[in-house]
């Protein structure tokens, strides 16, 4: 037997008076664990999502937030499906490619899924990531794309693939994203019905890990329909060269687009940043109450400990225990209630987020192991604050006036 | 001598007042001796065995044991002499609660950080000295009141110490049992050399010293 041992052994008889000691720092760094797995996530997603728009100037009605563009809500505010049309004949210069697109939640079965209508070869075109998933290769030049040269070469080498690409999102035909797919057990060649309206899966995209996966793509004129939004659309994504946009192609754009948003991704990036600050700073609120709070808790419970255990400490010092060998005693507790509370809160917190990510922020949240780590040395860091003067207070006690009480 | 006080002055404040507790106590103890300390209540018994290690700080006097001082040195070396030389026994057992018999006997040796093979093997050895090695692996309050005090006997010598100090050991006994623990405290005291020091109430109890003490508010007086 050694000190360890008897502390583990007091902890093992007395465990149910631990889950009170644990509750304020389990729940403390359960919501932390939460609120980081939630925004790093939802972090990711932005970056990925942006960077695989294929585009670098969003067309978005004047009252549509960039959220209401990923969300896609009911009564999302559009715009003219005009637009299009008026960009196209206007003498404005520098813009590669255009993608219309309109966007709406609906059920499928008991499901929600994101319906998008697209004009399939713009697009395709504007897609990198679709290119390199083997549907088809980008025949436009794509301004600024970094990826873009890569994706053109593929294409290119197969004229044909690409013409039957685009000749497939015809009329009554949809491609799915992975994760939808995947709910609704949808595979090439079955049919879907949205709406009321029969689609044929042409084909079940490749995972891009975007909210592409969770989308089914098909034609505009189908999806405008069937939403009874006729020449109506969601955003324009467009493609524009990069000099023309540092020469004031979004002024020009907006000249001839009234009641509409034209903002590049940069300043949506921006936005995003803004939005991460803010959640960094509530991190940082939370962390700081969560200190005190369960550094207080946790102080509590183990001076009640040492109270209770006021006459042990005498007999073990009566018996040559030294000062050093009572913070031992109460340190490792809080240190094992420290380890023990970072690995609930990691837990909870992480059940938490992958449970109510997908409701409450709409994105799929998976664990994070590296907040493991983080959760317990923070939890221990606060057990262990939190039990030092206590602890300081149990070693100092007189060991003669604690012997005698019984 | 293994232990000698002299002079020793224990003031307590009370009442804005002194309280002489322990008043110019000298005295000395030779190796081996049985002592037994007797008095009425109050007069200072306790005080003077739990003063002799440090667990009460004294006003004044001086201590040596086994040929050195030990009143004015650190609690961290009385510590040590308590952990390496002495057991305690009190009245009420003092046995750690959640513990079993073994491994409350184990304490004292895990406190020397001896291994754990070699303290099974002692504390084992132990409890059957005191016939409790049918009882191994119960709790404290799964034990009679004589079982209990016969564990803290087996747990005051497990690390072999050179004296035992006990604050009467018996009074939470019945006659019978106190006898058989007294017997016991004696066949120690013989068997194995260790020098005893017993604050007692009861006239039978302190026929069992070799030497005696007694105490009436706070001063010694010879018998
Ligand atoms: N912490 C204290 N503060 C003030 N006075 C104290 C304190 N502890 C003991 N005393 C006093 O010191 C005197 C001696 O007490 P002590 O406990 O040594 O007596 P005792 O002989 O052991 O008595 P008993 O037989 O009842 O155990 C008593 O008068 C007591 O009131
Ligand atoms: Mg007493």
């Amino acid at each position: 037997m050694t000190i360890s041992t008897l502390v583990l052994i007091e902890l093992w008889k007395r465990k149910s008076q631990l889950i009170t000691g644990l509750l304020a720092i389990t729940l403390g760094i359960a919501v932390i664990v939460a609120i980081q797995s939630v925004s790093i996530v939802s972090e990711q997603n932005v970056a990925r999502n942006l960077d695989n728009l294929g585009a670098n100037i969003l067309v978005l009605p004047q009252a549509a937030s960039i959220d209401d563009y990923y969300t896609s809500d009911i009564d999302a505010p559009t715009l003219p499906m005009d637009y299009v049309e008026r960009i196209l004949t206007s003498t404005i210069a520098g813009v590669d490619n255009m993608s219309p697109k309109l966007t709406r939640r609906v059920k499928v079965g008991n499901q929600s899924v994101v319906l998008t209508g697209i004009l399939p070869k713009s697009e395709i075109a504007s897609k990198p990531l679709w290119q390199s998933s083997g549907l088809l290769g980008a025949q436009l030049k794509t301004a600024c794309a970094p990826s873009s040269s890569a994706n053109e070469s593929h294409g290119l080498e197969d004229k044909k693939l690409q013409r039957k690409a685009i000749d497939t999102l015809f009329s009554e035909d949809c491609l799915a994203g992975s994760q939808v797919a995947q709910r609704l057990k949808l595979s090439a060649n079955s049919k879907v019905n949205i709406m009321g309206k029969e689609f044929n899966v042409v084909k079940i995209l490749s995972e891009t890990g975007t909210v592409d996966d969770d989308r089914i793509f098909a034609n505009l004129k189908d999806v405008q329909t069937l939403l009874k939004l006729e020449n109506q659309v969601s955003a324009i994504e467009i493609m524009g060269c990069c000099n023309a946009i540092s020469q004031g192609l979004l002024g020009q754009l907006r000249n001839i687009l009234p009641d509409t948003r034209v903002t590049t991704i940069g300043q949506i990036v921006s936005t995003q940043i803004e939005t991460n600050q803010l959640m960094k700073k509530i991190t940082l609120v939370m962390l700081i109450i969560i200190f005190f709070v369960g550094g207080i808790s946790i102080g509590n419970y183990i001076w009640a400990n040492v109270n209770e255990r006021k006459r042990e400490i005498g007999i073990l010092r009566m018996m040559g225990a030294e000062r050093s060998t009572i913070y031992k005693m109460f340190l490792l507790k809080a240190l094992i209630l420290g380890v023990a509370g970072g690995i609930l809160g990691f837990i909870l917190g992480t059940l938490a987020g992958v449970i109510l990510g997908p409701y409450l922020a709409g994105i799929i949240v998976k664990p994070v192991y590296m907040y493991l780590l983080w959760s317990i040395l923070l939890s221990v860091a606060i057990s262990l604050a939190g039990s030092l003067f206590p602890t300081y207070l149990a070693a100092k006690f007189d060991p003669h006036s604690n012997l005698q009480e019984d | 001598m293994i232990l000698q006080g002299e002079n020793i002055l224990k003031q307590y404040h009370h009442n804005g007042g002194l309280i002489n507790a322990l008043d110019h106590v000298s005295f000395s103890v030779r190796k081996g001796d049985f002592v037994t300390v007797t008095g009425p209540s109050g007069s200072g018994k306790s005080t003077l065995l739990l003063s002799m290690f440090g667990l009460i700080r004294l006003s004044s006097g001086t201590i040596t044991f086994d040929g050195k001082r030990i009143d004015n040195i650190s609690d961290r070396h009385l510590t040590d002499v308590r952990k390496k030389s002495v057991g305690y026994i009190l009245q009420s057992f003092a046995l750690i609660p959640y513990l079993t018999t073994i491994q409350n006997v184990m304490i004292p040796l895990a406190l020397e950080k001896i291994s754990g093979k070699e303290q099974l093997k002692r504390a084992g050895e132990i409890l059957d000295y005191v016939g409790l090695s049918d009882r191994m692996e119960h709790l404290p309050r799964e034990l009679s009141a004589g079982q209990q005090q016969r564990v803290a006997i087996a747990r005051s010598i497990v690390h072999r110490p050179q004296i035992i100090m006990a604050d009467e050991p018996t009074g939470n006994l019945d006659p019978t049992l106190s006898l058989e623990i007294l017997d016991f405290l004696r066949k120690i005291n013989q068997e194995n050399k260790i020098t005893i020091m017993m604050v007692t109430h009861s006239p039978v109890a302190s026929e069992y010293g070799t030497m005696k003490l007694h105490l009436n508010e706070g001063k010694l007086i010879n018998s």
